[in-house]
């Protein structure tokens, strides 16, 4: 299981919650589990988000694999100039 | 090892050199294409009418006079931009933002759009449409319009962030909160707390050359768009999705740009000149004016922050938090959540809260401006922390050292921190011969520190071997600052031929997978990965067909120093093929050589920067001028140093002009009163001293080189570390950005009162 930390209007969207528990290999079953327990989530999702595994922050490479244990942090996406 | 991304500590033998940039030699001579700079057989001149006033009911548009002129071609409204956006609330907003439907939001919001034969006729057609407006109250200041009576700016926009869902509308569109640790305790911890309240005013981007197109659409609905943008594929995308076209058959050229800093991320007259041209069945060339740029296009934002710090005697900061107000323009944005983001992402907290509140006024649509909502926050962030050093009697870049973020802490915004270069930065800045320099009279000296997260993303490249062995490098992020040099000494490196040899195109939508655009400090970053797997794929190749020649396995070929070279006693008799030598030879071994690479380059690896700045204030005008400026700053390898230095540099001079002269003035309607370069005053090269700087190196872990992006971190220091400077030389501090003249004056008879 990994520990999921919500940061920013995410945590609205997750009820409130500032973490929750979900199993998942890749960022992509990570982001499916979350909207069946969120289905809110799914506004977020489509606004965009970036997923951070063990601080290196992944915006758009779905496949990517988590580790046990990793630190994963779902930040809205950003935009730069 | 194709698609590696991980660092490898190499020796480089191209990257790191400084040889002349490739579009060096047109952009000085004139050759180089603008977007202004290029026609179209039979083409019309667009123009676009705007709204005088800043909030207004739009009763009725009569366009019949302008339509009957004589060389008249098109006359456009919204009602020729139908709601093709499938409830998408962004793409809704791009195209109200393009074309005012039922209301104009802001003064300079288009209403309606002519083309025709030329511009004295299209300005004629502007005059003879006839709008009927209802003047409705207007909002401008950011904390006028979190007022519960504040005139509603957008009656659909509901806070968002905050639960349960708000039952009314409110201009206050998203509330965004992050940090961690319990802050009433730390302040209960502390034996000093600091509190200080800040303003800055909105800001444009400035860039030299204001947006322009040629646009053309044919009847069978293929359609070409020349233009200056920092990314034509979103353009291409974001386009064909407002005007029902298909993506394929919308092909966009970037042209070369004259500078963006993210104000050319976002479309504002190009949706418009794609219909005038459908409509008119010919090209249509459209250029704004300075007085357009800055009422229409994108500023940043302004904002109105307070900053709450606590610390113990020794310098350990217990708590600290920030609520971050930032207008969003008419519509909504993530302008005040990058603030709250990056706010405190320099430092190593316990107990940290901040809260951004993106609100709604009647300006123009904020868009990004380098690093983002950076800036304002850590002017205010930054000049609260030299205040609590002076509290406890400590120096302000020891007070930072200690407090600083490093691998492993909990960063304010959420993840943990990899390897980071703030402390870094801040040690260099200390032993800088700049911060034991002597002070002249009537100069002080501050220093401050920066954060920006940088990003990658997708990214497409083709690299092609010609007949003679020379390389074509071919990638999709627009060049704003020097990277055909950078990439072009990647795509050597990897090779190992010379420079030289290497000609890097940025080409058209049409020609290459989708690419995103060059923001977030992402083209070396994105494009040189691409590029490095793209060299590999095209090694692969060269080494197949080396094996193929000599008829021996290709597991015993290795390429070195721009050779295929067979490995073993065995293969001695064998001279080496270089690059030339198997180009030349390709028809008989394949074909083409190519190498090709897709992909999302993820890791960006976030940025820090320590700027120092030593300021001088006439005693009697209190008209300032900077005297020296240093700028030291992680980029975790400098592909091409004098790309990197000149990002600095820029960055810097931006700051500055931020700092101490711009500011868009409104007036009592809410119009713009400075729409011009003479009125909003950008600093010039007399303005400004020479601009040290100091590049560190600490690589970054997910990219094969170590390179980080450069680009934007450097303009988040300069506004803090000017208003440090000046509360050192004339003992006051300055909380209202620009600090110009007259605010400076204020401060200090305030404070001699």
């Amino acid at each position: 299981m990994l520990k999921v930390c919500f940061s920013g209007p995410l945590k609205a969207a997750a009820d409130g919650a500032a973490s929750v528990l979900i199993s998942a290999a890749t960022i992509r079953e990570l982001l499916r589990e979350l909207v069946k327990q969120y289905p809110g989530m799914q506004n977020q999702l489509d606004d965009g988000i970036a997923v951070s595994v063990n601080g290196q922050i992944f915006r758009d490479k779905w496949s990517e694999e988590i580790p046990e244990g990793a630190e994963v942090f779902l930040l809205p996406r950003i935009q730069g100039g | 090892m194709a698609n590696d991304t991980k660092f490898r500590n190499r020796k480089f033998k191209s990257v790191g050199t400084r040889p002349p940039r490739p579009d060096g030699l047109d952009k000085v001579t004139g050759r180089a294409k603008y977007g202004a700079d290029t026609f179209a057989p039979g083409q019309l001149i667009g123009l676009v009418l705007r709204s005088p006033h800043a909030h207004a009911e739009i009763k009725r548009i009569d366009t019949s006079k302008a339509a009957k002129l004589n060389g008249v071609k098109a006359v456009i409204t919204s009602e020729d931009l139908p709601d093709l956006t499938n409830g998408d609330r962004d793409l809704y907003d791009t195209l109200e933002n393009c074309m005012a439907r039922d209301r104009a939001l802001y003064d300079g919001h288009a209403v309606a759009a002519v083309a025709a034969i030329d511009a004295p006729t299209a300005r004629k057609a502007l005059k003879l449409i006839r709008v009927t407006y209802k003047r409705l109250p207007h909002v401008t200041d950011v904390d006028d319009a979190m007022k519960p009576d504040a005139p509603l700016v957008q009656p659909r926009v509901y806070t968002r962030g905050v639960s349960p869902k708000p039952e009314s509308p409110s201009n206050v569109a998203k509330v965004s909160e992050f940090g961690h640790g319990d802050v009433e305790a730390g302040f209960k911890a502390a034996d000093v707390i600091v509190e200080k309240s800040y303003k800055t005013e909105q800001v444009h981007q400035g860039y030299i050359e204001p947006h322009a197109c040629l646009a053309s659409v044919g009847p069978d609905g293929h359609g070409e768009l020349w233009v200056t943008t920092q990314g034509h594929f979103i353009y291409r995308n974001t386009c064909a999705a407002l005007l029902g076209m298909e993506v394929a058959k919308l092909k966009v050229t970037s042209s070369e740009i004259g500078g963006g800093f993210g104000g050319k991320t976002h479309v504002w007259m190009e949706p418009v000149a794609l219909a005038l041209s459908r409509k008119a069945n010919r090209p249509v060339k459209l250029e704004m004016t300075r007085d357009e740029v800055f009422r229409s296009t994108g500023p940043t934002s302004s904002t109105s922050i307070d900053i709450k710090i606590g610390v113990k005697k020794d310098g350990r900061i217990t708590a600290a938090t920030a609520d971050l107000r930032y207008q969003d323009g008419a519509f909504p944005g993530i302008w005040a959540m990058l603030g709250a983001m990056t706010s405190y992402a320099c430092y190593d907290l316990k107990n940290v809260k901040t809260v951004g509140y993106d609100v709604l006024v009647n300006r123009p649509k904020v868009t990004a401006y380098r690093a983002p909502s950076a800036p304002m926050a850590a002017f205010a962030v930054e000049s609260t922390i030299d205040e609590v050093a002076a509290e406890i009697g400590m120096d302000p870049i020891d007070f930072r050292i200690k407090n600083a973020a490093k691998e492993g802490t909990k960063s304010s915004y959420g993840p943990t921190y990899g390897p980071i270069g703030i402390g870094p930065t801040l040690t260099a800045a200390k032993k800088h011969p700049h911060m034991r320099a002597k002070l002249g009279k009537n100069q002080g000296r501050g220093m401050a520190c920066g954060f920006w997260f940088n990003f990658g993303g997708e990214t497409c490249t083709d690299l092609n071997i010609g007949a003679d062995g020379t390389v074509t490098l071919t990638v999709g992020t627009v060049d704003v600052g020097g990277a055909r040099a950078s990439l072009s000494l990647i795509a050597a490196e990897e090779l190992g031929i010379p420079y030289e040899r290497v000609k890097c195109n940025i080409t058209d939508t049409a020609s290459l997978g989708h690419n995103d655009m060059t923001d977030g400090s992402r083209g070396t970053f994105s494009s040189g990965m691409s590029t490095i797997f793209a060299a590999r794929n095209a090694i692969e190749d060269l080494r197949q067909r080396a094996a193929a020649t000599w008829e021996i396995p290709v597991k015993d070929v290795v390429w070195e120093d721009g050779k295929a070279i067979a490995k073993g006693k065995k293969y001695r008799k064998l001279k080496p093929l270089s690059l030339d030598d198997l180009a030349a030879a390709s028809p008989n071994t394949g074909g083409p050589i190519a190498g090709h690479s897709q992909i999302v380059a993820d890791g960006a690896g976030v940025s820090f920067a320590s700027h120092i700045c030593d300021i001088e204030v006439d005693p009697e005008t209190s008209a300032t001028k900077v005297v020296r400026y240093t700028v030291i700053q992680d980029a975790g390898k400098a592909v091409h140093p004098d790309y990197v230095e000149g990002q600095f540099q820029g960055g810097a001079a931006q700051g500055i002009g931020w700092a101490l002269n711009e500011e868009y003035i409104y007036d009592r309607n809410g119009r713009l009163q400075n729409p011009g370069f003479l009125d909003y005053r950008v600093p010039v090269c007399s303005d400004l001293p020479f601009i040290d700087t100091q590049i560190l190196e600490i690589p970054n872990p997910n990219h094969p080189y170590g390179i980080r992006g450069v680009g934007e971190t450097s303009i988040v220091p300069p506004l803090a570390a000017i208003g440090n400077a000046l509360s050192d030389v004339a003992g006051v501090r300055m909380t209202h950005v620009p600090m110009s003249p007259p605010r400076i004056r204020k401060a200090i008879k305030e404070n001699q009162a």
